[in-house]
C-alpha cells in the first residue's frame, strides 16, 4: 500500500490536529516509513486464527442500577476553560 | 537513610528513629539539589508533601504497622493525584489539577505513603526515552548525556538518583522496563488485569498497566501488595484473591527452569548488553537453576502488531483533549472546527501526533481487516507463543533492550529504529504477561544493563523469588551513581 | 408516474434506569446543567466506563417482547467522532455484534395488519445537549444528559407511508413503555425517531437514494417532516433531479425539511471494539428470567380483548394504549360478565375523558376500578340511566362515596316502575295536548318534547326505554 498526500489530509481531519503543508510532508515519510514496518504483518497467515484482545477470558461485569455519583460541577467546572451559568462555553455549533 | 531499601526506612520510621517529615525533608532537599540536572520531576509541592508526612508521622505515633506509612513515593505523571497539577507531560495538561485520585494513589495514600512529586515521562506515555516530554528530556543519572529510558524515565531516574526511595510507573510497552534497565533499578509491569487503571490515563487501554519500580525486589513486592488488586470502577480489572507478592521471596532457586527465547539472542542485541545478561544466567545456574532454550517465533510480529494497535487505541483514547471542558485550549480560533484543529496541533508534540495519525489511519474506513484485526490475530499468536514456551520453563529470561541507554538525540531523527528496540518487551503487554527488570551490570559507557525476568499470568511472586535470590548473590541492585552530588 | 415511498425509522429510546450506562451519575430529566454529569461522563482524562446491569436487562426484555433473536455475546464498540457534546470524542455503542437481533412489530393503518420487521437493537450511551441560545456568540454544552443509556432500534425500510411509519412509531411507543424499559416522553426527549425516506418508482426493486431526517420528537411532526420529504423527492426526481444522500433536519415552523450543514463530510466513524470493555454475557437463566417476567403483550392483550370481550379492534386498540389502562379495564370487564362494551365505553369515554382533563394517570383515579363496577352493575340492572349514571360519577370523583351511596342519598334511582310512569306519562298528555295534537298529525318532534318533558318531571330518572314505549302506546 502506499499512503498518499490525501490520505494524510484526510486523516489529520478525522484526527482534529491541523498541519501544515511543511508538516504533511514530513508526515507522509515517517508514515510511510512505519506503515513499512507494519506492512510485514502481511507476510503471515492468519487463518482461522480468532483475535485476542484479551488474555484473560473474562466477561463484563455490570454495575447495580443505583446512583453513586453526586453533583460536583464546581470542582470539575473549576479547571474549565470556558463556562458560564454552569455550561461549558464553545464556539457556536451550526447545525 | 536516602540509600535504605523500603524495609529498612518502614522500621525506623515505626521504631520513631526519623519521622516522616524529616525523611521527606531530606528527599525533597536532593530533588531540589539535583532535579535540575537530572528533570526526573515535573511538578513538587513541598508544603503538600510534608502536610501528608505530618499526617503520616501521626498514624505512625498511633502505632500503624503499615509498611508504607510515612513512606515517601514519586508518581510518574500520569496518575491522576487530587489537587496536584496531572500533566502527562503534556502541553495539553499542563496546568490541569487533578479533581480525583487514581486508584493506584488512593491504595498508597491509604496506607500512608506521601506524595514525593510527580515525575516526568514521555508525552502521553509514548515513547522509549522520555525525550518527547513538554517539560523537557530527562537525563540518565549514571550518564547525564544519556537518556534514561521511557517513557517511566522520570521515575526510573529519580530512584537510581536517590531523589526517592521508590516509585509509581506505567508499562505499555516496556516503558516499566526499560528505564529500570537503562537506570540500573528494578521495575515491574504485572499481569494485565492485576492494577486498576482507573485515574491512570490511558494511552493504550488493552496493553498499559501500572506496577512499581525501586531499588530491590523486596520493595517491588511491598508496594505491589499495595498498588495490586480488584477495582470496581475498572471493567478490566481482575477479582482475585488478595496475594502477598513477597511471600515466596526466599524460596531457593534449585529445579527453577529458566528458558532463553533464541530470537533474543540474535545479531539485533548488542554484545556489551548480550554479555551482561549471559553472566546473570551462569548465577541462576550457580543458584541451582536448569536453563532450556526456548522459542518464540513471532517476537519480530511483536512490533508491527503494537504499533498499529496501540496507536489505534491511543488515537481514541486522546479523542477527549480538544479543550472543551479542561486542558489547553488554543487561542484566536475563526470557529469550533477551528479550535479543534489548533488545540490539538497545539497542545500535543510530534510524537504524540504521529501516533494518532498512524492510529487513526489503521481504522479507518477500509483498512480496520488489513491492520487492526490483522494485529489482534498476531496477538493471539503471540500469546500462543509464550504459552507453549512455559511448557517447558517457568520463567523466561533474556535482554529488556539491545542496547544500553543512548544519547539523548540520538534516536529522535527516524522513529521506526526507535520502535524496534522495542522488540524485546512489547511481546509481554501484547499477551497480558507480567515482566520484570532488574540490574545485571553495565555496559558500554558504564551505563546500566538490564536483565528481563518473563512470568507466565499471575506469576509475579514466583519473579520476584528469583529475583531477590539473584540479589542475595550479586550486588548490581545495590549500585548508584557517583558524580551527582 | 407512480411512485413508492420506503421509510424506515430508527428510534433512540431512552432506557429508564437510575443511574447511566456507564456511568454512577443520576439520569432524571430537569437538572441544573452539569449538576449530573460525573467525572466519567465528562471524559476526565484517565476514567474509565462500567456497564450498567439494569440496561442490559431492559434492552434483553425488548428482545424478547419482539421475538429478536438475543444474542448470548454481545460487544460494545467505539463510534469515534468529534462533536462538543461528546466528552470522549466517541460513543460506546455495539457495532458488529448488537445485543438484539432481528424482530418484528405488527402495526395497524387503515384497519388493515402488516408486520415491520425490525433489523436490531442495540444499547449505546447518549450525548449531552448544545444550547444554542446567544451566549455572546458561543454555544452552551450541558452534558447532564451524556452517558444516558439508549435502546436504538433499528427497523427494516418496510413502511410504505407517513401513516406507516406514524403507526409503528406509536406501535413501538406504547410496547417500550408496555414493558417498562422507557418513560416515552417525546417532549423530554425519552423517545427520538429518525426517518430514512427514499422513493421509487413503482414496482421497481433498487432503492432510491435516502435522505434521513432527524431527531423527530413528536408522532405529528413525524408525518409532516415525511410527508414534505416524500413530495420534495418525488417533485425534484419529477423535474429531472437527483437526490444526494443528506442528513436532514425538520424545521416545525415552516414544515420544511433542510440539509443539515454539519453532516457534509461523510461520517468515517472508525468503529472497533472497547478495549475498557470486555464482551457481554448472557446467562441462560437470565434470559429465561426475563421471558418469564414479562407482562402480558399489548398485541396478545388486543386479541383477547376482541375475542373475549367482544370488543371492536378500534376499542380494544384504544385500551391497548397504555398496559395500565389496559389492566384497569381488564379486572373492570372480568368482574361484569356481559357488560363489556359497556365497561369499555365508560373506561374509554368517560374515565380517560376526566382523567386527560386533569392530568392524570389512571393509577391516581379517584375511581377505583371497584367503585366503577359498581357503578356500572347499577346502569346493568337498570336502577340508573346511563345519563344519570354520569352524574353519579361525577359525585363519586369528588369522594362523595359509592355510586349507591350516592344513588341513595340524591334519590336518582331509576323509575322503571310501570304504574309510576304511566302516572308521569297521564300527567305529560294532559298538560301538553297541542304537541299531543301534532304528534298524532304526524310531527315526530313533538313526541321528542314530550319525552323531555317527562324526563323533566322526573328529574331524569324516568327509564328512557320504559317511558318510550308507555308514551306511544298511551298516544296511540
Amino acid at each position: 500500500m502506499s499512503l498518499s498526500l490525501d490520505d494524510v489530509k484526510r486523516i489529520a481531519l478525522l484526527a482534529r490536529i491541523a498541519i501544515d503543508e511543511q508538516e504533511e510532508q514530513q508526515v507522509l515519510g515517517e508514515l510511510r516509513s512505519i506503515f513499512g514496518l507494519i506492512e510485514e504483518m502481511q507476510a503471515v497467515d492468519t487463518a482461522g486464527v480468532e483475535p485476542m484482545s484479551h488474555a484473560q477470558d473474562v466477561v463484563q461485569r455490570l454495575r447495580p442500577d443505583n446512583v453513586t455519583e453526586g453533583d460536583q460541577r464546581q470542582l470539575y467546572q473549576s479547571i474549565a476553560p470556558q463556562v458560564e451559568d454552569g455550561l461549558y462555553l464553545v464556539p457556536r455549533v451550526i447545525e | 537513610m536516602i540509600h535504605a531499601g523500603l524495609r529498612e526506612l518502614s522500621q525506623a520510621l515505626r521504631a520513631r528513629k526519623i519521622s516522616s517529615v524529616e525523611l521527606t525533608r531530606q528527599f525533597l532537599e536532593r530533588i531540589q539539589r539535583l532535579n535540575p540536572a537530572v528533570n526526573a520531576f515535573i511538578t513538587l509541592d513541598a508544603e503538600r508533601s510534608l502536610e501528608q508526612a505530618r499526617t503520616a508521622d501521626q498514624l505512625l505515633t498511633a502505632g500503624t504497622q503499615h509498611p508504607l506509612a510515612g513512606i515517601p513515593l514519586a508518581h510518574k505523571d500520569i496518575f491522576c493525584t487530587k489537587g496536584w497539577p496531572t500533566t502527562c507531560a503534556s502541553r495539553m495538561l499542563s496546568g490541569f489539577i487533578a479533581p480525583y485520585d487514581a486508584h493506584v494513589i488512593e491504595q498508597l495514600q491509604s496506607r500512608g505513603a506521601v506524595v514525593l512529586g510527580k515525575t516526568n515521562m514521555d508525552e502521553f506515555a509514548m515513547g522509549s526515552s522520555s525525550e518527547t516530554s513538554y517539560f523537557g528530556p530527562v537525563r540518565n543519572p549514571w550518564d547525564l548525556v544519556a537518556v534514561p529510558g521511557g517513557s517511566s524515565g522520570g521515575s526510573a531516574a529519580a530512584v537510581a538518583a536517590r531523589m526517592a526511595p521508590a516509585a509509581t510507573g506505567t508499562d505499555t510497552g516496556g516503558s516499566i522496563r526499560q528505564p529500570a534497565a537503562m537506570c540500573g533499578i528494578c521495575g515491574l509491569k504485572p499481569t494485565y488485569g492485576v492494577v486498576s487503571r482507573f485515574g491512570m490515563i490511558a494511552f493504550a487501554s488493552s496493553l498499559d498497566q501500572g506496577g512499581p519500580m525501586a531499588r530491590s525486589a523486596e520493595d517491588l513486592a511491598l508496594l505491589l501488595d499495595a498498588m495490586a488488586g480488584f477495582d470496581a470502577r475498572d471493567s478490566t480489572s481482575l477479582e482475585r484473591p488478595r496475594e502477598e507478592y513477597g511471600r515466596d521471596l526466599d524460596r531457593p532457586l534449585s529445579g527453577l527452569r529458566i528458558g532463553l527465547p533464541a530470537e533474543y539472542f540474535t545479531a539485533g542485541l548488542n554484545a556489551d548488553v548480550a554479555h551482561a545478561v549471559e553472566a546473570a544466567i551462569q548465577v541462576y545456574r550457580n543458584l541451582g537453576c536448569s536453563v532450556v532454550e526456548v522459542s518464540l517465533p513471532n517476537t519480530r510480529l511483536s512490533v508491527p502488531a503494537y504499533y498499529v494497535l496501540a496507536p489505534a487505541e491511543a488515537s481514541s483514547n486522546l479523542a477527549r483533549y480538544d479543550g472543551v471542558r479542561y486542558g489547553y485550549r488554543a487561542t484566536g480560533y475563526a470557529d469550533l472546527g477551528d479550535m479543534y484543529m489548533k488545540t490539538r496541533a497545539e497542545g500535543f508534540g510530534w510524537e504524540v501526533k504521529r501516533r494518532i495519525l498512524l492510529g487513526t489511519y489503521v481504522l479507518s474506513h477500509g483498512y480496520y481487516d488489513a491492520y487492526y484485526l490483522k494485529a489482534q490475530k498476531i496477538r493471539r499468536l503471540i500469546g500462543r507463543d509464550f504459552a507453549q514456551a512455559f511448557e517447558r520453563c517457568d520463567l523466561i529470561m533474556g535482554p529488556v533492550s539491545p542496547t544500553v541507554a543512548f544519547d539523548v538525540g540520538a534516536k529522535s531523527g527516524d522513529p521506526v529504529q526507535m520502535y524496534l528496540s522495542d522488540i524485546y518487551t512489547i511481546g509481554v503487554n501484547l499477551a497480558g504477561l507480567p515482566g520484570m527488570s532488574i540490574p545485571c551490570g553495565f555496559g558500554a559507557g558504564g551505563r546500566p544493563v538490564g536483565l528481563q525476568v518473563i512470568g507466565n499470568y499471575f506469576q509475579e511472586a514466583r519473579m520476584l523469588n528469583a529475583a531477590h535470590q539473584y540479589q542475595r548473590a550479586t550486588d548490581w541492585h545495590l549500585r548508584a551513581p557517583a558524580g551527582l552530588d | 408516474m407512480n411512485w413508492e415511498i420506503v421509510i424506515g425509522l430508527e428510534t433512540h429510546a431512552q432506557l429508564s434506569t437510575r443511574s447511566k450506562m456507564f456511568s454512577g451519575a443520576a439520569t432524571a430529566f430537569g437538572a441544573a446543567p452539569n449538576t449530573q454529569a460525573c467525572a466519567v461522563d465528562l471524559a476526565l482524562p484517565g476514567v474509565l466506563p462500567v456497564a450498567n446491569q439494569a440496561a442490559v436487562g431492559y434492552a434483553v426484555r425488548f428482545g424478547v417482547a419482539v421475538g429478536g433473536t438475543v444474542h448470548r455475546r454481545s460487544v460494545f464498540a467505539r463510534k469515534n467522532y468529534f462533536y462538543p457534546d461528546l466528552p470522549k470524542g466517541y460513543q460506546i455503542s455495539q457495532y458488529e455484534r448488537p445485543i438484539v437481533q432481528g424482530g418484528s412489530l405488527r402495526i395497524e393503518v387503515g384497519g388493515k395488519q402488516k408486520t415491520v420487521r425490525l433489523t436490531r437493537a442495540h444499547l449505546e450511551e447518549d450525548a449531552g445537549k448544545s444550547l444554542h441560545e446567544d451566549f455572546h456568540g458561543m454555544s452552551g454544552i450541558d452534558l447532564n444528559r451524556a452517558g444516558t443509556p439508549l435502546l436504538e432500534i433499528v427497523s427494516e425500510p418496510d413502511m410504505r407511508s407517513p401513516e406507516e411509519a406514524v403507526a409503528y412509531a406509536k406501535t413501538l411507543h406504547t410496547l417500550v413503555r408496555w414493558i417498562g424499559i422507557c418513560d416515552g416522553n417525546m417532549q423530554e426527549g425519552s423517545f427520538r425517531c429518525d426517518a430514512n425516506v427514499s422513493v421509487r418508482p413503482a414496482g421497481a426493486d433498487r432503492l432510491g437514494t435516502r435522505r434521513e431526517i432527524k431527531n423527530l420528537n413528536s408522532f405529528r411532526f413525524l408525518q409532516q417532516a415525511i410527508e414534505y420529504e416524500v413530495g420534495w423527492q418525488i417533485e425534484t426526481l419529477e423535474e429531472g433531479g437527483r437526490i444526494e444522500q443528506a442528513t436532514v433536519l425538520f424545521d416545525a415552523e415552516r414544515g420544511e425539511t433542510r440539509p443539515m450543514r454539519s453532516k457534509e463530510e461523510a461520517h468515517d466513524y472508525r468503529y472497533f471494539p472497547d478495549p475498557d470493555l470486555l464482551p457481554l454475557e448472557l446467562s441462560d437463566s437470565w434470559l429465561e428470567q426475563v421471558r418469564a417476567g414479562l407482562p402480558e403483550l399489548p398485541e396478545a392483550m388486543h386479541q383477547r380483548f376482541t375475542r373475549e370481550y367482544g370488543l371492536t379492534a378500534y376499542d380494544a386498540s384504544v385500551l391497548t394504549a397504555e398496559r395500565e389502562v389496559a389492566s384497569y379495564y381488564d379486572e373492570l370487564a372480568s368482574c361484569l360478565p356481559g357488560n363489556a362494551k359497556l365497561a369499555a365505553n365508560w373506561v374509554m369515554g368517560d374515565l380517560l375523558g376526566r382523567l386527560n382533563r386533569e392530568g392524570i394517570g389512571i393509577a391516581a383515579s379517584p375511581v377505583s376500578r371497584a367503585a366503577l363496577a359498581g357503578l356500572l352493575r347499577r346502569i346493568a340492572d337498570g336502577s340508573v340511566s346511563g345519563k344519570i349514571a354520569k352524574e353519579v360519577f361525577d359525585a363519586m370523583w369528588n369522594g362523595e362515596g359509592s355510586a349507591g351511596q350516592i344513588i341513595e342519598a340524591r334519590g336518582l334511582k331509576q323509575i322503571s316502575d310501570s304504574g309510576e310512569l304511566e302516572r308521569v306519562v297521564e300527567q305529560i298528555v294532559q298538560g301538553n295536548p297541542a304537541q299531543v295534537a301534532e304528534y298524532r298529525a304526524g310531527k315526530e318532534k313533538a313526541f321528542n318534547f314530550l319525552v323531555g318533558q317527562a324526563m323533566k318531571a322526573t328529574k331524569g330518572q324516568a327509564n328512557p326505554a320504559q317511558l318510550s314505549e308507555l308514551l306511544r302506546k298511551r298516544l296511540g
